[in-house]
């Protein structure tokens, strides 16, 4: 009975896992594309770009995902006069809450680089930003990636909150198709064995990305 | 007036750390093919010398020039001389992410701007004169450090430099790596390359120098050729502190 409603049911609730997807792609996209050169500005930048750069990862870790999520489709949103869908708020909202953290990944791998790499490298005469992208970065990716990783099932299982806002993601579906069939634990079983198996695919092809390009004797795991 | 006759000259270089001062006033003047050994007490301003040469220190005051072209106050072309002036760190700063090969390569590329095939050829042709031509597809981890410095000198020879830096090139390691480093140092000074090392190996100073400089509080207090050095009673200070030397390496 449950089995054949949750058969029914499946392409409506996939449709739910390619708009989670959609949110976690769109949001590591953004939070990469933001949180790293905010990690650069704050390494290398100057007093008032580094003191932006904390403005914004104090505001941003300092609030709960909700209220942000609140915050932007009620408030910030609307007054910029943009009408945006509930996905794209959602996305955004989780790409930057997550920009602001990942920065401070970013940051901290950069700052264990040693100086002596810059200095050999601006000895052979690159420029600064020559050995930022051709040295420093490489190696600060390398170190990166295993903090960076967590990202990702923290924004997979955060991506369910724009629920509220009404994105019609995997649990917004689930609860759909529950108040539909008043089929509950099975529905929402469903629902939670799909966020971990893709919690489990995702962070399984991080590592597998994390073998592929380690360095003997260079960085975590190695030493 | 300028001297035609020297590569490099330095004319009174001043550089403070805070109240610490460093170098307080320094002037030397180096031939082509010339090899400088400087020596003297830890913290006497020895490699923050070498470092206001390509600038990787900025000095307080003073100028060099690199054949008669003024390397301070360079501006952005800071980037052009320091392709002219190589230089091997005492901890080797090999690109830790990079093999042997690639590290050789990267700055051909990148600052050269040559084709990677070219690049290629031509990192291969400077580890094979540092020995290390087996060891191009390694890891700088998997890497002995007489090896890594060996490659750190291809490196720099890569970018077919006018003059090398050598700061304590052999100071990281044991008798016997620093006996191969020095090997491919002399070889270099064979070659005519022109030098300038900071070094505590007396042996490698009093045999391939042509001049000597003994560095105290800042300054260039003695310099001459080994033999003078060593024989002249004017150059006390030098003689106590190589005599220091000898006394506790026997």
């Amino acid at each position: 009975m449950a089995l054949s409603i949750l058969i029914d049911w499946f392409p409506y609730l996939f449709s739910g896992i390619v708009l989670t997807l959609g949110l976690v792609a769109s949001a590591l996209i953004i939070g990469v594309g933001i949180g790293l050169p905010m990690a650069l500005g704050q390494v290398y930048g100057s007093l008032a770009i580094r003191t932006l750069i904390s403005i914004y990862v104090w505001f941003f870790r300092g609030l709960p995902v909700l209220v942000l999520l609140f915050l932007f489709y009620f408030g910030i949103f609307p007054a910029l006069k943009l009408d945006l869908p509930a996905f794209y708020v959602g996305a955004v909202v989780l790409g930057l809450w997550g920009a602001a953290y990942q920065s401070q990944v970013f940051r901290g791998a950069i700052q264990s680089i040693s100086e002596g790499q810059m200095t050999a490298a601006r000895s052979l005469g690159m420029s600064r930003f020559q050995a930022i992208k051709s040295i420093i970065l490489p190696q600060a990716m390398r170190i990166a990636l295993p903090g960076w990783s967590n990202q990702y099932p923290e924004i997979l299982t955060e991506s369910s909150i724009c629920y509220a806002i009404g994105v019609a993601e995997l649990l917004t579906r689930s609860s759909q198709i529950v108040s539909q069939t008043y089929v509950t634990m099975p529905i929402y079983m469903a629902c939670a064995i799909i966020f971990i198996l893709l919690s489990y695919a995702g962070t399984s092809g991080i590592h597998f990305i994390e073998k592929k390009i380690a360095i003997p004797g260079f960085g975590p795991g190695e030493a | 007036m300028t001297d035609e006759k020297y590569i490099l000259r330095i004319e009174n270089i001043k550089k403070a750390f805070g109240t610490n001062e460093v170098l307080t006033g320094v002037s030397i003047n180096v031939k082509k093919g010339e090899t400088v050994c400087f020596i003297g007490p830890s913290g006497t301003g020895k490699s923050t010398l070498l470092r206001c040469i390509n600038q990787l220190t900025i000095p307080d005051s003073g100028k060099i020039f690199l054949n008669d072209e003024e390397v301070t106050h360079a501006g952005p072309r800071i980037n052009y001389f320091r392709q002219k002036i190589g230089m091997v760190f005492q901890n080797f700063f090999l690109f830790d992410h990079l093999t042997a090969v690639r590290n050789v390569e990267i700055a051909l590329l990148k600052v050269k701007k040559m084709s990677p095939k070219e690049a290629r050829e031509k990192a291969m042709y400077e580890l094979k004169q540092v020995g290390m031509a087996n060891w191009a597809e390694h890891y700088p981890a998997e890497l002995s450090g007489g090896q890594a410095q060996r490659v750190s000198i291809a490196r720099a020879l890569a970018m077919d430099p006018e003059i090398m830096l050598f700061d304590e090139p052999t100071s990281a390691l044991d008798p016997e790596l620093t006996r191969e480093v020095l090997e491919v140092m002399k070889k270099l000074v064979i070659d005519g390359m022109t030098m300038l090392v900071v070094t505590h190996e007396m042996g490698f100073a009093c045999s391939v120098a042509n001049k000597i400089c003994f560095m105290e509080h800042g300054q260039i207090k003695e310099q001459g050729s080994p033999a003078e050095l060593l024989n002249n009673p004017e150059f006390e200070r030098c003689k106590a502190f190589i005599g220091e030397f000898r006394e506790y390496s026997q």
